[in-house]
């Protein structure tokens, strides 16, 4: 028999980026929390010894640990679903911080056409532009009414950046001037310059000077150390849940961490949740914890499976179209690119920050005609300097052997002169594309894990083929002396590393028919119960997620603190 | 009895290690009226740049060398073995140096000590899969869902070792320690394109890992047992372990001599 606490104003499951921002405004508006984190603490002193490439970035120090839970994973309803048993495709965070500790920082609004997507490309291109079975909705939400919440995601981060000419509309400028330019992001500049692009520097969330945010949260200035992305922040220079909105949360003695606490089951009666059911792993005890609102911080994955697992909100049918716990899994196309290599040029690629680089939107969006390409919305063209560490980065021409005597050479000398221009492609939602409950595989508590169903599509591929041609006039203009470009799109696999931009699954809308949350992320069919997070995207833009995440868990925070007054469906 | 790879990696190339530089360690340095605490301290606002002080290196500042022992070249502990035979040692350290040999560029796996990386890495958590989904059941799967295989990285090596041996007797009559070097190449490069017909492991999927685990141990910190001397890091103008590079993030490529997570460890 499970023991029973105390009940509270509010319980918070999973204590990340959302969790964290969650926890801040529901404290200052006077409701009593409690965070339930599956992970251990976090604090800024853990990374002294952080620069550290085979235990952080090869071994996944700071990640969930796959022995005791992971996703399972099929191409398609044909095949037969199987674990991921070791990391590839995506990171999944894991403690207090969650993924937000270990997170590169690169920090976008997405674009006005992204949450009308259906209606906007239906006026420009007609109905028949989108395909069959590719199911893009509308958000629910403009972007209009997302700008302040953006505004005050970027802030409370301190994003270090300058406007994006071809996005939407700002209420002000960034709280930070962008990072510095180096040499190779100058080459990119001009080039993108000279053919008539919008070049920009990236919105980062490393801070390009000591700042103090609204809140009183004072933070030193990035320094540039190459161990950013997987790694936490030995300065607190990266915005993370745990230098910024956890403290303020702490602060006002109404918030309470419990700190591996894996949540299993929300529970509920009568259409409203009344707690959740969670175990305490350092002891393996079950224990309730009762609340008037419960609020699902879980990231993707977790978000989807808890709901499924509780049985609230009616799962997605992929037969039927019916249903939405589950629906709209979308990704990220990652794989246009060019990398080119410079003879006579030598950079400081060792160092870099995990925002560090420029972005241009032409290709992005509706930004360009579509008319006469066989795909819609498009991807962000950037150059990134992260800190190419020495395991990760072994970029040698085509042609050269893997390993020997010429890989070795080769992969030496351009150790310091290889430049990639990457596309950062936007994922559609398909019918056939998402996330249920594996038949077969369990987690370490005999819990079923989730199954995804999930491949690229032809569309998928027509954009990677054209950013990458866009991407190579870039570098070619960059003055490469060989330019080796990105082979074309193969089948979605989940071994080589693409980015923990997984969306979709709790999608927010304004019908609970095609969506399971409100745009105050609130449960249609359980009213007490918000869910937040990259799972209420629809389709995912040509951008990073957690600028959009953080704007709607502001958003859903003022959405909680309105129905702890007054209760009911908030729209 | 040293074979004669041992005699190789007992030579590596006589790289001196760089001095630290020295860090002001009060914890809690402000700068710019922002108190920095956390896992640095003091660190903020040193001059990455800054060859000299890797020039000046006295012995005494040298972490590895401190205090009365200075001179003496220390005895390395690390090279020993916690997982292979010797037998498995040898071989593994003989493949690593195809994969990465050394050439004009600088040492190869050999020298930096790959073999003992690896050794060290397959007794440890890796070798056991011990952060990996490894409960049943297990079923052949699509490439694009990864390796769904039982067995765990060390038995997968010690596999490999004896097939790689006995695949080297049947093509040329000896192990794969005494086969010349381009006889060596056509082992590894038939285990790379799956031309060994093995029921047990995957050789392509195995040859992937000891790859990528040459790499690893030629580039991570010393501090894992490869990659000796931070020779692999000098090769390729790496400067490991540094607390700031603002001073050149926006330069022209910047000169910087190396240091290890053992170098900050003593500096603190
Ligand atoms: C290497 C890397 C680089 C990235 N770079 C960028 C970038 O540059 N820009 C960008 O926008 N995004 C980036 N991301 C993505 C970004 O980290 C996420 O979008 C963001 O952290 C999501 O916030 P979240 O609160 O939804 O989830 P998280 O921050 O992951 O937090 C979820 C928390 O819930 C906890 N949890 C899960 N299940 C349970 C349970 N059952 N019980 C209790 N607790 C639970 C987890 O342990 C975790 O702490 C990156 C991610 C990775 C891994
Ligand atoms: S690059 Fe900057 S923000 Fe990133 S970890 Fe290093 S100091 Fe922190």
């Amino acid at each position: 028999m499970a023991k029973t606490l105390p009940k509270k104003d509010v319980v918070i499951v999973g204590v990340g980026w959302a969790g964290g921002i969650i926890a801040a405004e529901l404290t200052r508006g006077g409701l009593d929390v409690v965070g339930l984190e599956r992970g251990k603490e976090r604090k800024t002193e853990d990374y002294f010894m952080v620069h550290d490439e085979l235990r952080y970035a090869q071994r996944y120090e700071l990640m969930q640990d796959l022995s005791k839970e992971t996703v399972t994973f099929r191409a398609n309803e044909n095949m037969r679903a199987l674990p991921m048993r070791a990391y590839g495709s995506f990171l999944l965070g894991d403690g207090i911080g969650g993924a937000g500790v270990h997170w590169n920082g690169q920090t976008f609004r997405f674009l006005p056409y992204d949450f009308e997507i259906r209606s906007k490309t239906i006026e420009r291109y007609g109905k028949n532009k989108i395909p069959d079975g590719m199911t893009i909705q509308d958000w629910g939400i403009t972007y209009d009414e997302m700008e302040p919440y953006y505004d005050k995601f970027e802030k409370m981060a301190g994003i270090s950046g300058e406007a994006n000419p071809l996005a939407g509309k700002r209420s002000s400028d960034y709280p930070n001037p962008p990072m510095k330019k180096s040499p190779p992001i100058q080459l990119f500049e001009q080039a993108a310059k000279k053919l008539n692009l919008h070049p920009y520097m990236q919105p980062s969330a490393n801070l390009s000077q000591n700042y103090t945010n609204p809140d009183g949260v004072s933070r030193a200035a990035c320094q540039y150390c190459g161990y950013c992305e997987r790694f936490g922040c030995e300065y607190g220079a990266k915005a993370d849940p745990v230098v910024t909105v956890i403290p303020i949360a702490k602060k006002t003695g109404k918030f309470e961490i419990r700190t591996h606490s894996q949540v299993r089951r929300i529970l509920h009666t009568g259409g409203k949740a009344t707690g959740v059911m969670y175990t305490d792993v350092t002891t393996g005890e079950d224990i309730v914890q009762p609340a008037d609102i419960v609020v699902m911080t879980s990231y993707v994955f977790n978000n989807i499976r808890l709901l499924l697992m509780s049985k609230l909100g009616t799962p997605y049918d992929p037969k039927t179209g019916k249903g939405a716990v589950g629906k709209n899994y979308a990704y990220q196309v990652q794989k246009g690119n060019a990398t080119g290599f410079f003879d006579d040029k030598k950079f400081n690629l060792f160092a870099g920050a995990g925002s560090l680089g420029m972005n241009l939107d032409d290709y992005n969006g509706d930004n360009f005609d579509h008319k006469d390409v066989k795909f819609i919305h498009g991807a962000s063209i950037s150059i990134g300097q992260t800190g190419f560490r020495p395991i990760g980065n072994n970029t040698v021409p085509s042609g050269t052997p893997t390993w020997g005597k010429e890989f070795k050479a080769a992969s030496v000398k351009y150790a310091n002169s290889a430049l990639k221009v990457g596309a950062q492609g936007s994922s559609m939602p398909w019918k056939h594309h998402f996330v249920d409950l594996d038949p077969t595989y369990k987690d370490a508590f005999g819990d079923t894990l989730p199954r995804l169903t999930f491949d690229f599509e032809d569309q998928d591929k027509e954009l990677t083929a054209y950013m990458t041609d866009r991407c190579a006039e870039i570098m070619k203009e960059m003055g490469a002396s060989k330019i080796d470009k990105a082979k074309s799109l193969g089948p979605y696999e989940i071994t080589t590393y693409q980015s923990t931009h997984n969306t979709g699954g709790t999608i927010i809308g304004s019908s609970p028919d095609t969506s399971v949350v409100n745009n105050y992320l609130q449960m249609w069919e359980a009213e007490n119960v918000f869910v937040i997070g990259a799972s209420n995207f629809p389709h995912n833009s040509g951008y990073n997620p957690t600028d959009t995440v953080g704007a709607l868990a502001y958003r859903a925070s003022e959405g909680i603190l309105k129905y702890a007054k007054s209760g009911g469906l908030l729209v | 009895m040293a074979p004669t790879d041992e005699k190789k990696s007992a030579n590596p190339p006589q790289v001196r290690e760089p001095s630290r530089r020295k860090f002001l360690v009060n914890a809690g340095k402000v700068i710019g009226g922002v108190v920095v605490g956390g896992a640095i301290g003091g660190l903020v606002g040193c001059n990455p740049n800054n060859n000299d002080n890797a020039n000046k290196a006295s012995p005494s500042a040298s972490p590895s060398a401190g205090g009365a022992q200075a001179a003496a070249e220390p005895k390395n502990y690390n090279r020993a073995l916690m997982f292979f035979t010797q037998e498995q040692f040898r071989t593994v350290n003989a493949a690593v140096e195809r994969i990465f040999p050394e050439d004009e560029s600088g040492p190869g796996a050999q020298a930096l000590g790959v073999a003992y990386f690896i050794d060290h890495q397959l007794a440890g958590e890796w070798g056991f899969n011990g952060r990996e989904y490894m409960s049943p059941p297990f079923y052949h799967g699509e490439t694009v869902q990864g390796y769904q295989g039982r067995l765990k990285r060390r038995e997968i090596f010690t596999i490999a070792i004896q097939e790689m041996n006995n695949y080297s007797q049947a093509q040329f009559k000896k192990n794969f320690v005494d086969l010349a070097a381009d006889q060596q190449d056509k082992v590894l490069e038939a285990f790379e394109k799956d031309q060994v017909q093995l029921t047990t492991i995957s050789p392509s999927g195995f040859f992937k890992m000891l790859r990528a685990s040459t790499l690893e141990g030629a580039y991570s910190d010393p501090l894992y047992g490869g990659n000796l001397n931070m020779a692999g890091w000098k090769m390729r103008d790496y400067p490991g372990n540094q607390m700031s590079y603002t001073d050149v993030i926006d330069k022209d490529f910047t000169a910087i001599a190396p240091s290890s997570l053992q170098d900050h460890m003593a500096a603190h």
